[in-house]
C-alpha cells in the first residue's frame, strides 16, 4: 500500500508538490512511482535557473529496471535542486516525500498549483490503474 | 494469469511479481540491490522452476547429443559431469543455450530456457527421432538455485546429511544425486553455489528450510544484474538465431575437435571467419554518470559501430556496465548514445565481477 500524504498536491504523471512559505513548491516523485520503478541508481536533475513549461521533461530517474522522465508539474523557474541525490539516489526510494525531494520551482502562476490533484484524487487514479 | 511454479504461493506473500516469458515470477522481495549484495556477500536463493528440464534416454543418446549440440559431450568422462553448450540451427544461429548433465550412459538431462521451451522441445524431438531417443519434459520437477560464498554451508545446514556429498563437490559443473534431490554445482551469478532439481511437491518445504538457514530469497532482477556482472550471456539479448556463438563470445563452447564430429551448424561455423571480421563481442564500463541499457547505440567519431546487447547498473562496481557487439574492425574510443547524450565508455574483458570481487579496472 503506497503512502499519499494529505497535505501535498499531485500530478497524473506521479509527481508530488509541497507549497513552501516563500511561495515556491518542492517537487519529487510519489511513493507509488518509486515502488513501480524499483531501486534507484541514478538521478539527473535540471540546472537551477532553468525555465520550465508545465508538463515539460525536467529530470530523469534511472532505476535498476528502467529510465523514466520526471515532468514539471507547473510552469516556473528551477530555484534549487537536491544535490545529495547525485551520490544517494536511494533516498528517492527510502524517503520519496522527504530527503528524496528533487527540485524547488518558483511557479509562474500560483493558481496553477491549486488546479492539480489533491491526495484523494491521486489515490483514486492509482487505484484505478491497479484494476 | 501466467504459468505458476510450485513456489508461487510462497513468493506471492512477499514478492513483487512480474510476467517473465509467460510465467508469474518474483522480480524482487523488497530491494533488488540488497538481494544482489546478499548473493555476492553471503547466500541467496532463486526459484528457477520456470526453466525447462528435459530427460533424454536411449541406447544412442550419446550419438544424438554429439550431433545436437555444439560443445562435445565426450568432455564428460564420467556420470556426474555437466557441460554448458549452445544448440545451433543449420546456419550456425543459436536456438538456445543449455546445460547437459551426464546422469548415466543412456540417460542425460538438459536444462533449457523457459522462454524458448516450445521451439526447443519441437527441435529436440525432431532431431531425436532418427536416433530413437526418448524425450521427456520433466514438469513434475522444480528447481532452486542457491548462490553465494556461504551457499554450501547454508545448504548443508538446511538440508543435512543427505547433501553432504554435494557440499564436497570440488569442481564446478559437477553434480550428485541425493535421494530425490539432484544437486549441481552450477549457477548464473559468478559465485559458488548449487542448482537443486527436486520434486515439485518438496519445493516449498526445501525453500523454507533454506530460508530458515539464512538463505535469503532473491528475484529475477538480482539474477539479471548478477549474471551481467559475471559476464554470462542471456539468450534472446546477447545471442539468438541470427547470431552464431563465434559472434557472441561463446566460441569457447564450440568444440571443433574431433574434426570427424558432425554437429548441427558445424558447416556454417566453419565457413564463417573465425576472428574479428564480422563482429567482436566486448564488455563496456560507463565512465560518465548514467545507465547503459539494451539496444543503445555505440559510436566512434559519430559513426555507429555497434549496439549494447545487455546493459545495466552493476551494484558491485557502482556504475553501469554492458555486453556489446561491435563491428569487426571498430576501434575506440567509444561513446554510447544514452537518451541523446554521448557518454564515454571503456572496453573491458568480462567478467566484471567473480566471487565477490571486481575483475575490471573502472577508471578511465
Amino acid at each position: 500500500m503506497s503512502k499519499t500524504p494529505a497535505e501535498l498536491k499531485y500530478t497524473k504523471s506521479h509527481e508530488w508538490l509541497r507549497r513552501e512559505a516563500d511561495g515556491s513548491v518542492t517537487v519529487g516523485i510519489t511513493d507509488h512511482a518509486q515502488d513501480l520503478l524499483g531501486d534507484m541508481v541514478f538521478v539527473e536533475l535540471p540546472e537551477p535557473g532553468r525555465a520550465l513549461k508545465a508538463g515539460q521533461e525536467c529530470a530523469v530517474v534511472e532505476s535498476v529496471k528502467a529510465a523514466s522522465d520526471v515532468y514539471s508539474p507547473v510552469a516556473g523557474e528551477v530555484i534549487a535542486v537536491n544535490e545529495t541525490l547525485s551520490d544517494s539516489p536511494e533516498l528517492v526510494n527510502k524517503a520519496p516525500y522527504g530527503e528524496g525531494w528533487m527540485m524547488r520551482i518558483k511557479p509562474a502562476h500560483a493558481a496553477d498549483v491549486d488546479a492539480l490533484f489533491d491526495a484523494d484524487a491521486y489515490q483514486a487514479q492509482i487505484d484505478s490503474e491497479a484494476h | 494469469m501466467g504459468k505458476r511454479t510450485p513456489l508461487f504461493e510462497t513468493h506471492a506473500a512477499g514478492a513483487k511479481m512480474v510476467d517473465f516469458g509467460g510465467w508469474d515470477m518474483p522480480l524482487h522481495y523488497g530491494s533488488q540491490l540488497e538481494e544482489h549484495h546478499q548473493v555476492r556477500r553471503d547466500a541467496g536463493m532463486f526459484d528457477v522452476s520456470h526453466m525447462t528440464i528435459v530427460d533424454l534416454r536411449g541406447e544412442r543418446v550419446q550419438d544424438f547429443l554429439r550431433y545436437l549440440v555444439a560443445n562435445n559431450i565426450d568432455k564428460l568422462k564420467l556420470p556426474g559431469g555437466a557441460l554448458y553448450t549452445c544448440m545451433l540451427n543449420e546456419r550456425g544461429g543459436v536456438i538456445d543455450d543449455l546445460i547437459v548433465y551426464f546422469v548415466e550412459p543412456r540417460w542425460y538431462r538438459l536444462v533449457v530456457n523457459a522462454a524458448t521451451r516450445d521451439k526447443d522441445l519441437a527441435w529436440i524431438n525432431q532431431q531425436a527421432e532418427p536416433f530413437g531417443v526418448e524425450v521427456r519434459e520433466r514438469d513434475d520437477l522444480a528447481m532452486i538455485a542457491v548462490q553465494g560464498p556461504r551457499a554450501r554451508e547454508k545448504t548443508h545446514a538446511a538440508l543435512g546429511e543427505i547433501v553432504r556429498a554435494a557440499t564436497a563437490l570440488q569442481k564446478p559443473f559437477t553434480f550428485i544425486v541425493a535421494g530425490e534431490l539432484f544437486i549441481a554445482r552450477t549457477g548464473y551469478t559468478g559465485e559458488d553455489g548449487f542448482e537443486i532439481i527436486l520434486p515439485a511437491k518438496q519445493a516449498a518445504s526445501v525453500w523454507q528450510k533454506l530460508a530458515a538457514a539464512g538463505v535469503a530469497p532473491a528475484g529475477l532482477g538480482a539474477r539479471d544484474t548478477l549474471r551481467l556482472e559475471a559476464g554470462m550471456n542471456l539468450y534472446g539479448a546477447d545471442m539468438d538465431e541470427a547470431t552464431t556463438p563465434l559472434e557472441s563470445w561463446l566460441a569457447w563452447t564450440v568444440a571443433f575437435e574431433p574434426a570427424s564430429r558432425d554437429f548441427i551448424g558445424r558447416a556454417a561455423l566453419e565457413a564463417q571467419p573465425q576472428q574479428g571480421l564480422t563482429a567482436q563481442f566486448v564488455g563496456l564500463v560507463l565512465l560518465d554518470k548514467g545507465v547503459l541499457r539494451n539496444h543503445q547505440v555505440i559510436l566512434h567519431d559519430g559513426d555507429e559501430v555497434g549496439e549494447i546487447t545487455s546493459g545495466g547498473f552493476s551494484p558491485t562496481l557502482g556504475r553501469a556496465i554492458a555486453l556489446a557487439r561491435l563491428c569487426g574492425e571498430a576501434q575506440g574510443p567509444f561513446q554510447v548514445d544514452v537518451r541523446g547524450k554521448m557518454l564515454n565508455v571503456k572496453v573491458v574483458k568480462p567478467p566484471f565481477v567473480r566471487n565477490g570481487k571486481a575483475c575490471v579496472d573502472v577508471t578511465a
